[in-house]
């Protein structure tokens, strides 16, 4: 037993580091069914093509000057264009997607297959022009291997320290956008009832596509973070990363910001401690009794209200 | 102002209005009385674009909207009072205000500023919660809110719908005090009402819909009057 509390503080630090990258996929699961009331089962797969973009800006990088890559300046470099591209890949995914079928009144079915059929597209996608076998994050060089600290006998790497920052801090750019803006104003307005917001003046279908693009640009930029911690990507780790992110929105309120937060923090942290208290093995499977237990008992989440609040579906 | 001509609007199969016909003339109340279905919402959304006729026209300062999106038809000066309030509840009284005046977002600040100011003054109530949520407030105010909300997007043309639903006697004259004091201020208002009595005590003129058609129209005070119009239409006795 004093084994097992010895590695406990080891494992929570390492649920906090996935925990928080958890959250930043969930926000795009969860922003999504805010406008639209659907499950975007291809975030995943725009999760994946974040890692890859980011691989790629790696990659090219490593070619022209070896040695002397900074974290600070190449990180930028590689979550930018990442963010940017699956931004613009949800934003595409949505307009020739979904919306030609919400947009003829299909009921809410029909979007979430077609979704389903995006993401076996684009996992095939990246399969052929990528190739099918894994790819190597050159991550010591950007973050080697010296680079961490102990902190009461834990270990910390500075990765994990990055991660947890830059996940914050697009959290918290995300919920200034969404608080303060017309933009965040109008994505709210459109989740809360989509025919006043037009009644408003709001051009809907444009919200909706902002929208995806603000919770794909963030998948993308998970999709960096979860490339460089775990050091290999391939063409189907968006399948249960974002399964994953998907019981982390659910476990938190599935429409509420705040609850992607705190349920991928949450979702990080559990999984930590059934590493350490049943077996690493069973890691997946606490995870998806968790989303069953939420959808048994809690199905509405932490955060999330009843469905006898919704006005509308 | 305002026409409509023969305008036919479906829901799915089902014909909801059967050729209507109105027109609003700049500086009027006119009302629009009719029974549950009658087709009143109809005709407001067909206005707002929300619903798009099938046939007949719209148009509004001699221009067609039937066919705009319903954002152009609130830029070019048409606002709504839903039925029902339907304030965006989980924003707070403010940022209703705001999203009322989205149409008006490049203006310059000390325009909105203004306006702000006066829909505070005709609803003293609404700057005290101005910084709590909507959802929070009781039914009138959500209903100042409603109208609130409709002004900041400084319309020529007011289109309100249903304002007596579900308010005590005393708040549905204070709100329709309130409609004639925006109406003086230049606003023309077409407003849709189940209570006949009341909105034909302010309104100039009105028309009664029955079943998507148009059974009477005439001077306010004449409606009033016409005994077999209030049996047939309003369902009185």
């Amino acid at each position: 037993m004093s084994d097992i509390l010895a590695i406990l503080p080891q494992q929570l630090v390492f649920g906090l580091a996935l925990g928080t990258v958890y959250g930043l996929i969930a926000l795009g699961y969860t922003m999504v069914y805010g406008v639209l009331f659907m499950i975007n089962f291809a975030h995943g797969e725009v999760f994946m093509i974040g890692a890859y973009v980011g691989w790629g800006v790696l990659a090219v990088l490593l070619d022209w000057s070896v040695g002397g890559l900074h974290p600070i300046w190449v990180l930028p470099l590689m979550l930018i264009p990442a963010m940017a591209f699956c931004g613009g890949l949800g934003m595409t995914l949505e307009r020739f997607a979904y919306r030609p079928l919400y947009a003829r009144g299909a009921t809410r079915l029909g979007p979430l297959i077609s979704a389903v059929g995006a993401s076996i597209f684009l996992q095939n996608a990246v399969m052929l022009t990528q190739g099918a076998r894994m790819k190597v994050y050159m991550a010591n060089f950007l973050f080697p291997r010296t680079w961490r600290f102990s902190i009461f006998g834990v270990n910390v790497s500075v990765l994990m320290i990055v991660m947890i920052v830059v996940s914050v801090l697009l959290m918290w750019a995300l919920v200034v956008l969404v608080q303060r803006t017309t933009l965040g104003r109008s994505i709210r307005a459109v989740s809360e009832d989509r025919e006043m917001a037009a009644v408003m003046g709001i051009n809907v279908g444009r919200v909706v596509g902002m929208t995806f693009f603000l919770g794909s640009a963030l998948g993308g930029a998970a999709g960096v973070l979860i490339g460089l911690y775990y050091t290999q990507i391939d063409f189907v780790m968006g399948y249960s990363a974002g399964l994953k992110a998907f019981t982390a929105a659910v476990l938190g309120g599935i429409g509420n910001i705040k609850g992607a937060m705190v349920g991928g923090l949450l979702l990080g942290v559990i999984e930590s401690l059934a590493v350490t208290f049943i077996n690493p093995a069973f890691k997946d499977v606490v995870t998806f009794a968790v989303l069953i237990l939420t959808l048994v008992f809690k199905p509405e989440g932490i955060f999330g209200e009843s469905l006898a609040d919704w006005k509308k579906v | 102002m305002l026409k409509l001509s023969e305008v036919v609007t479906y829901y799915g199969p089902i014909m909801a209005l059967k050729g209507v016909s109105l027109e609003v003339n700049a500086g009027e109340i006119v009302c629009l009385l009719g029974g549950n279905a009658s087709g009143k919402s109809t005709t407001m959304k067909t206005i707002l674009g929300l619903v798009r006729p099938r046939t007949g026209s719209v148009s509004f300062e001699g221009e067609r909207i039937d066919g705009l999106l319903t954002g152009e038809v609130v830029r070019r000066g048409i606002a709504l009072v839903p039925e029902a309030r339907r304030v965006f509840g989980r924003m707070t009284v403010w940022e209703n205000l705001v999203m009322g005046s989205y149409v008006r977002r490049h203006e310059p600040k000390d325009e909105l500023d203004r306006d702000m100011e006066r829909v505070y003054g005709l609803f003293p109530r609404l700057r005290e919660r101005a910084t709590q949520y909507a959802g929070t407030l009781s039914g009138g105010e959500q209903q100042m809110l409603a109208i609130g909300r409709a002004l900041m997007a400084r319309p020529r043309l007011l289109l309100m719908d249903e304002p007596s639903m579900g308010l005590s006697p005393a708040l549905v004259d204070q709100v329709f005090d309130i409609i004639q004091a925006i109406n003086r201020q230049g606003t023309t208002i077409l407003v849709v009402e189940q209570n006949a009595t009341v909105a034909l005590s302010i309104a100039h003129r009105g028309y009664v819909l029955q079943n998507g058609q148009m059974v009477a129209s005439d001077s306010a005070a004449a409606l009033l009057k016409a005994d077999d119009v209030r049996r047939a239409y309003l369902g009185e006795e």
